[in-house]
């Protein structure tokens, strides 16, 4: 479904990415993890397509089509979906109305039908219920007064809606607390089936005990800097970062196999 | 007194001398408009010179021949095509500022008196109110646009809210101003007190009909007594040939609440004057509205809140969006006096700008005189944010969609203060049609899950 290359990128010429390859096949989880300034956010932003971000090198495939010639609504309306980890406030705009017009765009993207208020409704009311999410958040504006927590079921609850073949779920866990935690992951686990892929993007281990990651990415200065099975951020939770960091330097930042 | 000398060329004498033929209703009302036209000759047009013009050029305006209205002439409509759902069966339509009572529907006024002004300075009953609060709130003796609505005084509304009454359907005014008969100068006049304890919702629609230029010079005066509310919706949609010159001035009882919004679309210059004269203890007002230009629109509001009074409130929030050249003045100004102390006063001007030509000349003012008082102002000029559109462009919004997303939900915040679901609905419509977008079908959340 999607193919990272040597992927670089860069922001206010200042090179972030440096060589990033990552395949993911539908079907799987893939989290990547990292410390503070890896590359791990960037790696999500490239993906989605955000315009302060300058490819300079490599190629990414997403169901054989390049990627990174798609326009961040085209990648949208074809399946790609960054659940964002500070999301964005629409004042004046409801939760209802911002869904209906996403979903309706995708749907005419892809030659199917419609839907009218009403019909939306339903839908809305059926996917709602995957983050426990009650009827006051539809007539709300985007965001507006959300709580962190609320933001982040907010997220999933588009991520319901829009159905993305690929998800990129970026820190989702940041600033939530157990309860919401349990929620959020909880919607991501009921969207994942064998027709889409999840790739997390997270800092601690403490999500990836909800949302089980088939594969498990460590990047460190750009780079992927491990690789394992959902092992390995058990492991890395145990020994922290700094080991990565340390075997990198060793091995001359070249990528170490997991055992 | 004034010597010919200083009589500046007044393209309006020959118009008055004709409106001096036709015999007013009452002997006093000739004698207001002759001072008036006196203030005028010595006034003239305001200029770029003067301060509260700095920004706002009339020399087009004054220059132009604009022939007043002076009969009750004009198109025949259908009038229906000005009210909402909710004011179909209380309408009242002027057209080039002459009450029109054939094309006006008053069926569900409860008791609420609506007459032509002229008529009610001619009826015992209200002739005594109609002198009190005439020509009190806008006076004409040192604003010359003033002077020129009070000289051509010959019609207009009086509406009457007597004490207690409260009108569940809400009243509208459809001010037409109608360039059939060529270029044309129109000076509408309304004078609406509402007694002790009244309640009214009051919508002003200003409409334009026919080709040609028009020049819109309208004065409405509000009273509101002793714990009277009002709430006054007032929607500027001339056409792209006129000039809309307006001044709304309220003074306050004790205990009244005036709540107002104003969204200005159309008219290629339009200027707006509010003023709210707190002159009693325990009132409360809002003053709200929206202006949306594109191009070659200029669109100006200076708003003064005067609090006299101790325990007066103020609330004020104007949004405006600039595309294309469009220009904008706000001038907000709140006076708060010696004494008039727990006033609580905050004003925020804020301005969405689409496009580099557009230019906003922003200016909130203070003038603070007592000092137990809770005072906020603030304005802000932004643009589009590149985040939001990113964010949206995520949920496969492409970015022309998006910047009219956003832009419907920076105006929804005063759209939304509007009292009726119609216009409400209907503005949201224009306010993209004016942007030259539309966000198509909107869905009614209102009853959602």
């Amino acid at each position: 479904m999607l193919e990272i290359r040597n992927l670089h990128a860069a922001i206010d010429g200042k090179e972030i990415l440096k060589g990033i390859n990552l395949t993911v096949n539908k079907g799987e989880v893939h989290a990547i993890m990292g410390p503070n300034g890896s590359g791990k956010s960037t790696l999500a932003k490239v993906l989605a397509g955000h315009p302060d971000y300058e490819v300079t090198a490599g190629e990414v495939l997403y169901e054989g089509r390049n990627l990174l010639e798609m326009s961040p609504d085209e990648r949208a309306r074809e399946g790609v979906f960054m659940a964002f980890q500070y999301p964005i406030e629409v004042p004046g705009v409801s939760n209802a109305q911002f869904l209906r017009l996403a979903y309706n765009e995708k749907q005419k993207h892809l030659a199917l039908e419609e839907l009218d208020p009403l019909e939306f409704k339903d839908l809305l009311k059926e996917r709602a219920k995957v983050v426990e999410m009650d009827a006051s958040f539809m007539t709300r504006s985007v965001n507006q007064g959300f709580s962190g927590g609320e933001k982040k079921r907010n997220e999933i609850l588009q991520m319901a809606v829009l159905e993305p073949k690929l998800a990129i779920l970026d820190e989702t866990d940041s600033g939530l607390d157990i309860d919401a935690l349990r929620i959020v992951a909880g919607g991501v686990n009921q969207l994942q089936g064998p027709e889409n892929a999840i790739i997390v993007v997270t800092h601690y281990q403490r999500l990836l005990n909800y949302i089980v990651p088939d594969y498990v990415h460590v990047l460190a200065d750009g780079q992927i800097a491990r690789e394992g099975g959902k092992e390995l951020a058990l492991e890395l939770e145990e020994k922290g970062y700094d080991w990565i960091k340390a075997q990198m330097h060793e091995s001359g930042s070249t990528v170490v196999p997991a055992n | 007194m004034v010597s010919e000398v200083v009589k500046r060329q007044n393209k309006y004498q020959a118009a008055f001398e004709a409106l001096k033929s036709r015999k007013p209703t009452a002997a006093w009302i000739e004698l207001v408009r002759d001072s008036a036209m006196d203030r005028f000759e010595s006034l003239g047009f305001p200029t770029v010179a003067e301060e509260e013009w700095k920004y706002t050029n009339l020399a087009e305006l004054s220059k132009q021949h604009f022939n007043p209205a002076s009969s009750h002439e004009g198109n025949d409509y259908k009038a229906a095509q000005f009210s909402f759902p909710e004011t179909a069966n209380s309408h009242i339509v002027l057209v080039n500022g002459n009450f029109r009572r054939d094309l006006s529907t008053t069926e569900k006024l409860g008791g609420v008196v609506v007459l032509d002004l002229l008529d009610a300075i001619a009826n015992a009953s209200y002739s005594k109110v109609v002198r009190e609060y005439l020509a009190r709130n806008a006076s004409y003796h040192d604003r010359g646009l003033t002077a020129l609505n009070t000289a051509f005084l010959e019609s207009g509304v009086f509406v009457l809210v007597p004490r207690n009454v409260e009108l569940e359907s809400p009243l509208q005014i459809t001010f037409v101003a109608d360039s059939l008969y060529g270029n044309t100068a129109n000076f509408p006049r309304v004078l609406l007190v509402a007694e002790e304890n009244s309640s009214l919702k009051l919508v002003e629609r200003f409409v334009s009909a026919g080709q040609q230029a028009t020049f819109t010079n309208a004065v409405v005066e509000i009273v509101l007594l002793d714990g009277a509310r009002l709430k006054h919706d007032r929607l500027q949609q001339e056409g792209p040939q006129a000039f809309h010159i307006a001044t709304t001035a309220a003074e306050l009882g004790h205990g009244s609440s005036y709540n107002t919004t104003a969204v200005n679309l159309g008219a290629k210059l339009a200027r707006h004057d509010i003023s709210v004269v707190m002159n009693h203890e325990g009132a409360e007002c809002w003053v709200d509205g929206l202006y949306v230009v594109g191009s070659s629109q200029h669109s100006d509001t200076h708003s003064v809140i005067d609090h006299k009074q101790p325990n007066c409130n103020s609330h004020q929030l104007y949004k405006g969006i600039l595309d294309d050249n469009g220009r904008a003045v706000f001038n907000g100004k709140i006076f708060v006096r010696e004494g008039a102390q727990k006033t609580d006063a905050m004003q925020t001007n804020k301005n969405l700008l689409l496009s580099p030509r557009a230019r906003v000349d922003t200016k909130p003012q203070l003038e603070i005189y007592a000092d137990d008082v809770k005072c906020a102002h603030g304005a802000a000029v932004g643009q589009i944010d590149q985040e939001e559109l990113f964010y949206l462009a995520t949920r496969g919004i492409n970015p022309a969609l998006g910047k009219s997303l956003l832009t419907y939900g920076f105006a929804e915040e005063v759209i939304g203060k509007i009292g009726l679901d119609s216009i409400r609905a209907q503005l949201d419509q224009a306010v993209l049609s004016q942007i030259h977008t539309e966000l198509g079908p909107q869905a009614d959340v209102s009853d959602m899950l």
